[in-house]
């Protein structure tokens, strides 16, 4: 109530400026609260930003390492249909406070800092690899973060500490956007390059030369199946990857990272609707048609689930979304995310729904 | 079927329900910043007005401290439990997800368990709304307050019941949710009902902790001053809040139902049901505050998981629908609803008047009746 980032158990920050990066792409540079436990560079977080009164979750990538001055970035690209991206790209500004979730996700470096590494990247791709990068330059540069929050980093180990201290490792980037201007820190990763002779930076621009095919890495980094390897961009390229490293039986020393947007399930907004729903606490699914309450179609298939008055008042049935979207039956609107509470009993199914009850 | 619906033709059940729809979906449509900063805005009222009222009663031994920290924790209570507790427990500001301002986490400043409550009154109360014998909100199963209600000698100290429920209305509130009739029956499931009981329980001990021990202990030596002042603060508030709530369905000519009028009921009829069983009560916006927009009952049973703030801004055009369809619209101001709802109390102490019985159901009549 008096300064939002006090909150110890609901974690918050305050978007204290937007730097513009590349076309549609910012970075948001946020103060997080007290709550906030720190991260590893190459981590993910949730952002919860309250846009005309609804809040809206979202995960990102943070760009940055840990910094001595406690700020964390995440960078955000503009997706054409991103209500929320767009939202912070463009009209986001600095003063916003935002709820952040805690810190996850595998895509770090190890303990034991490889020798020779290689990250393969596409469009926004690049933001937790920047942050991997940036910490390797620091860190061989001397120019090692302070523990920001020694407290933080004393529970949780290695969260502000890279290994292998004062040693930039040999490291080759290869990286795919249109055009050299669409390059999400475009001027950063040249002047790397530039300054530091064990970083290797391949782009590419699709606009100009086409999509990168993997067939051509042997040509960029002769040893690519040898190194330790991170892959970030669209699905479709990492499924692609993913096939190429096993089949060279190198998939042990892959590590990948989808975008985790929560898009709507495909066919969502068809005709009918309808879809496999998964009713997850109670370990029930059937099929249920776009005309059928979620709460009738569970009942049907013998789940238990909370319920009332039956026409959308009461909200005795509500359940957590856990993927898919539902339809409004008295609205038609479809809508839904991962975590929504919605009503079972006035929605639908819009294609495959998996709610926690 | 009752006189005030025996003019309404199934095709008017059909267009009630269209309209009012209608105004449903334009309001959620346009639900937005302006609709969080005033919840928002509240929210922040109501803890300023806690926090004052707490700190000013931890010298609450200096009789002016004692009556200004009173009264402004009162108003903090009658807050919290109206405008904020009762609404966000309906779900009305659940589209915002905010996790904290939600019906699914709220635990509001009172006795009775969010949870129990959520029951007894979003799915019981305002499903059913005022048909005898489902609605547990008609005279709250120690009341006679409308003459289709049989009479029983128990019912002759009414007056004393009910003033005794304004006072300690939270925890009437808090045992509502048991459904006393079904424990009297025996019709109740034993294990739920210990349950509810044990949850109750636990509230109270933590509302107690807070009002009667935490911070009558932070005034020090002024322990018992305090605790007064809690105490005339929670009843103050109980008082309010009964009085208000009593003027929502008993005041004038409040219509009753029985329970054969829910078989196939229509929207439009559920609609209908709900415009003849609900009152509001004139006033400006303070009043409107106070109650928790409740004043507007009326819109607030139609609409219920529908922001408070919006009430007051279609409540325009609920009236123009119920002229249109020569629907009855109650209201008044607060001595009419509240001295009207009293005279009751005081009449159906009594037996009578003689042959009324429960409106069968204001039910469009059927297009081809079947022939006897």
């Amino acid at each position: 109530m008096i300064n939002p980032l006090w909150s110890a158990a609901d974690p918050r920050g305050r978007i204290e400026a937007v730097r513009h990066e590349a076309p549609g792409a910012a970075t948001l540079v946020i103060r997080p609260g007290q709550a906030w436990r720190g991260h590893r560079p190459g981590q993910w977080v949730k952002i919860g930003i309250d846009i005309d009164g609804v809040r809206h979750w979202r995960t990102f990538s943070l760009s940055s390492p840990p910094r001595p001055d406690g700020r964390i970035t995440v960078t955000v690209k503009a997706g054409p249909d991103g209500f929320v991206s767009r939202h912070l790209v463009h009209a986001v500004r600095p003063g916003t406070i935002v709820h952040l979730g805690a810190a996850e996700g595998d895509f770090v470096l190890p303990p034991d800092l490889p020798e020779r590494l290689l990250f393969l990247t596409a469009g926004s791709g690049i933001t937790p690899v920047m942050a991997i990068l940036r910490a390797l330059t620091e860190r061989a540069a001397d120019r090692t973060p302070t523990p920001i929050r020694p407290r933080a980093a004393d529970r949780t180990p290695g969260v502000d500490r890279l290994p292998g201290a004062g040693r930039m490792p040999d490291v080759v980037l290869v990286h795919s956007a249109r055009t050299p201007e669409d390059v999400i820190f475009g001027a950063e990763l040249r002047a790397l390059a530039e300054r530091v002779p064990e970083l290797r930076l391949y782009e590419r621009h699709t606009g100009t030369d086409g999509r990168f095919k993997l067939a051509e890495l042997a040509d960029v980094c002769p040893d690519w199946a040898e190194r330790d390897t991170w892959a970030c961009g669209p699905s479709d390229l990492l499924d692609e990857i993913e096939a190429h490293w096993r089949t060279a039986e190198a998939g042990d020393r892959l590590r990948m990272e989808r975008f985790r947007l929560a898009l709507p399930a495909a066919g969502a907004e068809g005709e009918g609707g309808g879809g496999r729903v998964r009713f997850s606490a109670s370990d029930i699914e059937v099929d249920a048609d776009g005309s059928t309450p979620l709460l009738d179609a569970g009942e049907g298939a013998g789940a238990l689930l909370p319920s009332g008055c039956r026409m959308g008042i009461c909200y005795s049935c509500v359940g957590r979304l856990r993927s898919g979207r539902v339809r409004d039956l008295r609205t038609g609107e479809v809508h839904g995310e991962e975590g929504h509470v919605i009503q079972t009993c006035v929605s639908a199914a819009a294609g495959p729904v998996d709610i926690e009850l | 079927m009752t006189a005030t619906t025996a003019h309404l033709t199934r095709a008017d059940y059909e267009a009630i329900a269209r309209e009012l729809d209608a105004i449903r979906d334009e309001v959620a449509g346009d639900l937005g910043e302006r609709d969080a900063a005033y919840i928002h805005r509240i929210i922040r009222l109501q803890r300023g007005l806690e926090i004052a009222g707490r700190a000013m009663l931890l010298a609450s031994s200096l009789p002016p401290a004692w009556i200004a920290g009173t009264a402004t924790l009162a108003f903090a209570k009658i807050l919290e439990n109206m405008e904020i507790g009762h609404n966000v427990m309906h779900g009305q500001w659940d589209w915002m997800r905010d996790s904290k301002i939600h019906s699914t986490t709220w635990e509001w400043d009172n006795v009775s368990p969010a949870e129990q409550w959520k029951h007894s009154h979003n799915f019981v109360h305002h499903t059913f709304t005022n048909i005898l014998g489902k609605d547990n909100d008609v005279g709250y199963g120690i009341l006679r307050v409308t003459p289709e209600q049989e009479w029983h000698w128990a019912n002759i100290p009414q007056p004393v019941y009910n003033t005794l429920l304004a006072m300690f209305f939270e925890y009437g509130v808090a045992l509502h949710d048991l459904e006393l009739n079904k424990i009297l029956e025996g019709t109740n499931d034993p294990e739920e009902t210990a349950a509810k009981l044990r949850a109750i329980g636990r509230k109270i001990r933590r509302q107690w902790g807070k009002d009667y021990l935490a911070f009558p202990l932070l005034s020090g030596p002024q322990f018992l001053a305090t605790l007064g002042a809690n105490f005339t603060a929670n009843v103050t508030r109980n008082v309010w809040a009964h009085m208000v709530i009593f003027c929502g369905h008993f005041p004038g000519d409040i219509e009753v139902f029985e329970e054969g009028r829910l078989e196939d009921e229509t929207k439009g009829e559920w609609y209908v049901r709900q415009l003849l069983g609900s009152a509001n009560i004139s006033g400006g916006p303070f009043l409107h505050l106070m109650t928790g927009n409740l004043s507007h009952q009326i819109e607030h049973h139609l609409f219920p998981d529908l922001p408070s703030n919006r009430y007051a801004e279609i409540a325009p055009r609920v009236r123009a629908l119920c002229e249109k369809y020569d629907l009855p619209y109650h209201t008044g101001s607060l001595a009419k609803q509240v001295g009207s709802t009293w005279k009751k109390i005081f009449r159906y102490a009594l037996p009578g008047p003689r042959g009324v019985v429960p409106s069968p159901s204001p039910k469009a009549p059927a297009e081809h009746p079947v022939a006897a």
